[in-house]
């Protein structure tokens, strides 16, 4: 019940939040210099001022701008994201379409993260000052000051070109026709590379916050208290330190969120992967505002997922935290 | 006025020495140092180790490393010097990581003081505008704002600076809340020093520590965000980077890697080199809290 209406108040804040978001990003992408039906005139080759005016009277564009954001306002609390005329099609439609490919990659790179972290960030804390601990911390280190997008090249070139291990780019075999576990397959097969070199940046965060914790644990009071109770190492590591190491590690989690959904921006552009990032990008190169300001609302919606997401796993690790929002 | 000014800081006996010391003391941090002194050298040199362009055709395309004398990393796509690029990206890397560095501390540490000090209403409003600003995904955002407002170098650090000051104003609210209640900031208020100088003069020069080391830290993730932005091709077209070499070679990586692979090495060893120093001075600066988590 308690976690319900953690859950419920979340939910409420965030509708709050996302409308500010869309008025937020409506005032940017206007403010931009360069009138989009001039744009669009100027690349069908026909830039004179009727055909210009025909645009922009058929877009809305030529509407007072109080009245084009009222419009989009009114669309978007009626889940109608707009239109995007470059691609034909509804922009709620052209983002579906994507985003089950992101939240499969961002979520795999989340698990594969928050697993290696906390396991290699226990591991090095066990085994203090031991080459484990300078191993696993040093390799954190790394990984840590790797710009993201060129561990992706690099383990293209490595694993898919000179050893032919695993796909180098797409979501699934071209022309295959596999169905089922075989079609799974397939596409497991290509999203290794992408969620591996998305997620060991992030790694790095959580072993090295892990670690950290775990040793700032260990050292307090009430870890002497279990030890002294006459409780087994191991025990004492699991139920006690591991548990209260683990409560900033969520909170980083969420807060990582975000860097994670724009990260996808970089892999998805190396790796040819369908999903919502890279429609960002083409949709910015084309002026493609409608498409724009609904990948941004969307993605700021899956940030605020994921921390509701850490809210409620906080709320689980650590029963301290009553459901206050 | 001064006694309570000085009162937190009188611990340490020669200071500038007593920080070397600490610093020092950190092996990785040393090496860090070492290796940002090159970079910055090269930086320094770039004009007079390579004083033709960047941009300039100097042999044929496609030249490995090592097979022609003078050109020790080869040529790119069009015939372009790729040392002559390296050193005179270092530039680009080091000027953006450093101002946008300065810009998001211009936005971010006067916004988390102001809110830590007066709290309220104060700080429920700038809290929920900085919370606001971290539901945008970062780099998201700085796409956005760098290809609205056109790639250009004053763009670049201007986004980068929007999207990396919230963390800076969270850090420094913290710290101000809990200076605020000390026993020095009481004694300025009874002498009756206004909010300003007692936030200006006595409260933010003893949160420095902290802030200094997410700085250090700061400037290598701007680092990285901007040879990102570059690696898309949203960098400043005049400006030779790290990030656009890889983004230019990109398509050409199964026949020529190295123009891939220098400049992102120049770009993990700066960045790593800058994380260690960030590691050092935490260790020099916070002593306590450095003993803590090792």
């Amino acid at each position: 019940m308690r976690i319900l209406s953690l859950i419920a108040t979340r939910l409420a804040k965030a509708v709050v939040v996302l409308l500010l978001i869309v008025i937020a990003n409506f005032l940017l992408i206007h403010a931009a210099p360069g009138d989009p039906a001039a744009v669009m005139a100027g690349e069908a080759g026909a830039a004179d001022e009727k055909f210009i005016a025909q645009l922009r009277e058929r877009f809305g564009l030529d509407q007072p701008f109080l009245v084009q954001l009222w419009t989009y306002v009114k669309g978007v609390l009626q889940l109608n994201l707009g239109y995007s005329y470059r691609q034909q099609a509804p922009v709620l439609d052209l983002i579906l379409e994507r985003l089950p490919a992101t939240l499969l990659l961002t979520l795999t790179a989340f698990v594969i993260s928050l697993t290696l972290g906390v396991v290699s960030g226990v591991v090095a804390a066990a085994r203090q000052g031991k080459w484990t601990d300078s191993l696993v911390t040093s390799l954190a280190l790394l990984f840590y000051a790797t710009p993201l997008y060129w561990l992706a090249l690099m383990a293209v070139l490595l694993f898919s070109v000179q050893l032919g291990w695993l796909p180098g780019y797409g979501y699934e075999t071209i022309g295959s026709d596999a169905t089922g576990l075989a079609h799974a397959l397939d596409v497991a097969r290509h999203l290794v590379l992408p969620a591996l070199t998305l997620g060991l940046f992030f790694t790095a965060i959580y072993m090295r916050m892990t670690r950290a914790s775990m040793l700032e644990v260990s050292g307090m009071d009430f870890v002497k208290t279990a030890k002294a109770k006459g409780l087994s190492p191991g025990r004492v590591q699991r139920r006690h330190v591991l548990r209260n190491a683990l409560l900033p590690v969520v909170t980083l989690a969420g807060l990582q969120a975000g860097q994670l959904v724009g990260g996808a921006v970089l892999t998805e552009t190396v790796f040819a992967w369908p999903g919502i990032g890279r429609l960002m990008f083409d949709a910015l190169a084309q002026r493609d505002y409608n498409l724009l300001l609904g990948i941004l609302l969307i993605s700021a919606a899956l940030v605020i997922a994921f921390n509701i997401l850490t809210d409620v796993i906080y709320s689980i690790v650590d029963p301290r935290i009553g459901a206050a929002p | 006025m001064s006694l309570a000014a000085d009162a937190p800081r009188s611990a340490a006996r020669g200071p500038v020495l007593d920080f070397w010391f600490r610093f020092a003391r950190n092996r990785g941090a040393l090496l860090g140092l070492l290796i940002l002194l090159a970079v910055i050298a090269v930086a320094i040199l770039a004009t007079v180790m390579f004083p033709q362009s960047p941009w300039k055709m100097v042999q044929r395309p496609f030249l490995a490393p090592f097979q022609v004398e003078g050109l020790p990393l080869g040529t790119d796509t069009l015939g372009r010097d790729v040392a002559s690029g390296l050193a005179h990206g270092a530039r680009v890397s080091l000027i953006v990581g450093l101002v946008s560095t300065l810009f998001s501390l211009a936005i971010g540490v006067p916004l988390g003081a102001a809110a830590g000090y007066f709290g309220g209403i104060v700080d429920d409003a700038l809290m929920r505008f900085t919370e606001f600003f971290q539901t945008i995904p970062p780099f998201a955002l700085a796409i956005v704002l760098v290809a609205i407002f056109q790639p250009s170098l004053t763009s670049i650090v201007a986004a980068i600076a929007v999207v990396s000051w919230p963390p800076v104003a969270r850090l420094v609210r913290a710290e101000v809340m809990s200076l605020k209640r000390r026993e020095f900031v009481e004694a300025s208020r009874l002498a009756g020093l206004s909010n300003a100088h007692i936030l200006v003069r006595q409260i933010l020069p003893n949160a420095m520590s902290p802030i200094i080391v997410m700085a250090s830290l700061m400037v290598a993730t701007a680092i990285l965000l901007e040879s990102s932005l570059s690696f898309l091709g949203l960098g400043d077209p005049n400006i030779m980077s790290w990030g656009y070499m890889i983004g230019a070679s990109r398509t050409v990586i199964r026949t020529a890697w190295w123009l891939s692979f220098f400049p992102g090495v120049a770009i993990l060893v700066t960045v790593l080199a800058l994380n260690l120093i960030g590691e050092g001075l935490n260790d020099a600066l916070n002593p306590r809290l450095a003993r803590k988590g090792r």
